[in-house]
């Protein structure tokens, strides 16, 4: 180790790897439907997707977790997003690719995607 | 990218009980399920929380499993890892709240903790030495030997208030500062004391094993400091975990440069090396254990010449002890009002004490100085079992005192405690309950000191030796007050005339028992009985014929055939022949059985 920076590189990696560990009041949360019903429709692929975007995209803050079933088992696979002070937006049939436009327009940009959300069913 | 991570207790306390089996079921399960590319298992150091052990804790919700067993494992893994449904059947009790899962912050046990010598414990591997750079690790290291001169360290070391860990509590950046003198010019020494020898205490075990590269990063700052590129971590060898963490955090640290030559490019070298400790009490204090690193018999030498001065090799040397070391990181990168922020004036920073004895949450707690023994005891360890009563702690093992229940309101830092007789000690925090009796304690802990002496110098050869048999003179029944008087005169004798620390502080719980608890001293000598039914010689068991049935349970179970009476009959027992095992007691159904 010859100086600071090639310690801050380091740091800045594992960071990724290790912020699944850290937590506060400020964390946006990200949970994906994984009971028997988002599973056989796809959501692992969607899961891991969303986990890998964020790690490719350096974004911190965000906690991705799994659920059971929701009870929407129709519109699976599903994936909510909380953040702290707002309400819920609730993603219906998503895939990997639409799990990743949703990262970045969502949770990098703050912008929902609404097409992809549970209200657009009813229009 | 791993979503998941398993973060499986590697300390000693979850190993011995199956935390290595626990682990290799993760691994083979996630793999059964096509789960090991998204689900990462590490181990790590101590979560704090032994008594519920092993302990795995699953990361991003911070599901807390206690008391795990290889057969939850693939329940675990189908439910949580798999489907998002945390096990809640199997998760520790106290967070689990309804439907709501609570963070571990807001239980009992951690609320009032703060966690800043332990805080990557349980949080990162180990035996990672990029984990611990991602929180921040060798930051500190790297502040020092580029924005700092050494005076500046010791200077911020100094206003940190940082007082010695290893029980005496001498100001750190003091220790320092009378090493610092010729800097460059003469060889020096930094030491770190990893030999724990305190019954109950498992503080710096835990340290090294939970945070190894803590100690690494802080033992480098001071060899800047006082001009030192030699380190020696002198370390229990009864210690298997800690010596092996360490040793491969060492090895990785030299990999990275982050041990060697040309530090950060600063020009400063330094190295460490592990020294396993011969297995006597006597080698954690500290001319006995320099001389023991230099290969020979560790016995004590008298002091001044100090070693800041003439140490380790006849050269400067400053000696810290495995918690000391562990705040020194996280007070050069926050700075020295961060650190006074915590705890008392004269105290300051946080405490980490070994809880054990009579107590719910046996474990490891770190707690800001100035917090009371009672919410210790009480909040944080979950209070006392069985609904027995409180009766005192001993803080500072054998060398320390004991605390009693009218005082349970002291603020724990080291004048508050010195004050009232005891001391702060390493950190071995033993609670005793209404069943423990005081004269036996100050027994135990004497017949340790006299195991431990090194028999150098007479006061603590043979002074402890005597006190002992004071001790069991007393406790077999045949004590007067004249000997009461002889061990209050010999105790102050060996305080006062023994050449190093053990024997000064040998006599301490004989004393402090003496203080607080008089009359349970003067019961066994003038009513010939022990108040809390412990000491053998001197309890009587007798049956209550109105609540005994004449079931003979009793009398079959007696192994001495001491029990008399015949079927349905009131039973009674010949004291010449009961050998007070308590048996018939245990089996007694009525509740007809009593000693005292």
């Amino acid at each position: 180790m010859k100086s600071l920076k090639e310690l801050e590189a380091i740091r800045d990696r594992m960071r990724q790897t290790v912020n699944t560990r850290e937590s506060d009041s400020n964390t946006i949360r990200v949970v994906v439907g994984m009971a028997t019903c988002g599973i056989s429709a796809g959501a692992r692929p969607v899961l891991n997707a969303i986990v890998e975007e964020l790690a490719r995209e350096n974004v911190a803050g965000v906690q991705v977790t799994q659920t059971g079933c929701i009870g929407i088992c129709q519109h699976e696979p599903v994936v909510e997003v909380y953040e702290p002070g707002k309400e819920k937006v609730t993603y219906v049939k998503m895939t990997p690719e639409k799990a990743i436009r949703m990262v970045h327009h969502h949770l990098m940009k703050g912008e929902p995607v609404e097409e992809y959300t549970i209200g657009s069913l009813t229009k | 990218m791993y979503r998941n991570h398993v973060m499986i207790c590697g300390g000693t306390g979850c190993t011995s009980s199956g935390s290595d089996r626990i682990a290799a079921a993760f691994e083979r399960e996630l793999e059964r399920h096509g789960l090991d590319s998204e689900v990462k298992v590490v181990r790590t150091g101590c979560f704090g929380l032994c008594a519920l052990g092993p302990i795995v804790v699953i990361y991003p919700e911070g599901s807390f499993y206690s008391r795990v067993k290889e057969e939850h494992v693939e329940w675990i893994v189908t439910e949580h890892l798999l489907k998002g449904r945390p096990v809640r059947s199997l998760l520790f009790d106290e967070t689990v709240d309804g439907e709501r899962i609570k963070s571990l912050d807001q239980t009992g046990f951690y609320k009032k903790q703060k966690r800043v010598a332990l805080r990557n414990c349980g949080v990162i591997n180990p035996e990672n030495i990029e984990e611990y750079i991602a929180f921040d690790g060798y930051a500190a290291l790297g502040k020092a030997l580029t924005e700092m001169t050494p005076d500046d360290v010791i200077q911020t070391v100094l206003d940190s208030g940082l007082r010695g860990r290893g029980g005496g509590g001498f100001p750190t950046g003091r220790k320092w500062q009378l090493a610092c003198a010729d800097r460059g010019k003469v060889k020096k020494f930094v030491c770190c004391n990893a030999d724990e020898g305190d019954p109950g205490a498992f503080m710096d075990r835990s340290m090294l094993e939970g945070d190894p590269h803590a100690v690494i990063e802080a033992m480098a700052i001071a060899g800047y400091a006082i001009g030192a590129d030699k380190g020696y971590v002198y370390v229990r060898a009864e210690y298997p975990i800690a010596v092996k963490r360490l040793q491969i955090a060492i090895n990785q640290a030299r990999d990275y440069g982050l041990l060697g030559e040309d530090i950060f490019g600063s020009g400063f070298n330094f190295d460490i090396e592990i020294k396993l400790g011969a297995g006597a009490f006597v080698c954690g204090e500290e001319t006995a254990l320099m001389t023991s690193i230099e290969g020979n018999r560790g016995e004590p030498r008298p002091r001044p010449p100090f070693p800041a001065k003439k140490g380790l090799f006849g050269r400067p040397t400053i000696l810290n002890n495995v918690e000391t070391y562990a705040n020194i990181p996280q007070i050069i990168l926050n700075g020295a009002e961060w650190f006074r922020s915590m705890g008392t004036e004269n105290s300051p920073g946080t405490k980490v004490f070994a809880l054990g004895g009579k107590i719910h949450n046996t474990g490891l707690v770190e707690v800001p100085m100035g917090t009371t023994l009672r919410e210790i005891v009480e909040e944080i360890g979950g209070g006392i079992p069985d609904g027995k009563k409180f009766k005192a702690a001993q803080t500072g093992g054998p060398s320390g005192g004991c605390i009693p229940a009218e005082l349970i309101d002291t603020p724990i830092d080291y004048d508050s405690l010195s004050k009232i007789g005891s001391m702060m000690g390493s950190g071995g925090l033993i609670v005793m309950d209404e069943d423990t009796c005081m004269v036996d304690i100050a027994k135990f802990f004497l017949e340790f000191t006299v195991d431990e002496s090194c028999g150098k110098c007479t006061p603590c050869r043979v002074g402890t030796k005597r006190l002992l048999e004071l001790l069991e003179k007393i406790t077999s029944g045949n004590g007067t007050m004249r000997d009461l008087e002889r061990i209050e005169e010999l105790a102050e004798f060996v305080k006062n005339n023994s050449l190093c620390g053990l024997g000064q502080t040998a006599p301490n719980p004989v004393l402090s028992t003496l203080k607080y608890f008089r009359e349970e001293y003067l019961a066994h000598i003038q009513d010939k009985r022990c108040p809390a039914g412990v000491c053998k010689a001197l309890l009587v068991y007798k049956i209550d014929p109105d609540k005994c049935r004449g079931c003979t349970l009793c009398a079959r179970n007696c192994p001495a055939d001491a029990i008399m009476g015949s079927v349905r009959n009131p039973h009674s027992i010949d004291t010449n022949k009961c050998v007070k095992c308590g048996a018939c007691m245990d089996t007694c159904r009525f509740g007809a059985i009593s000693k005292g």
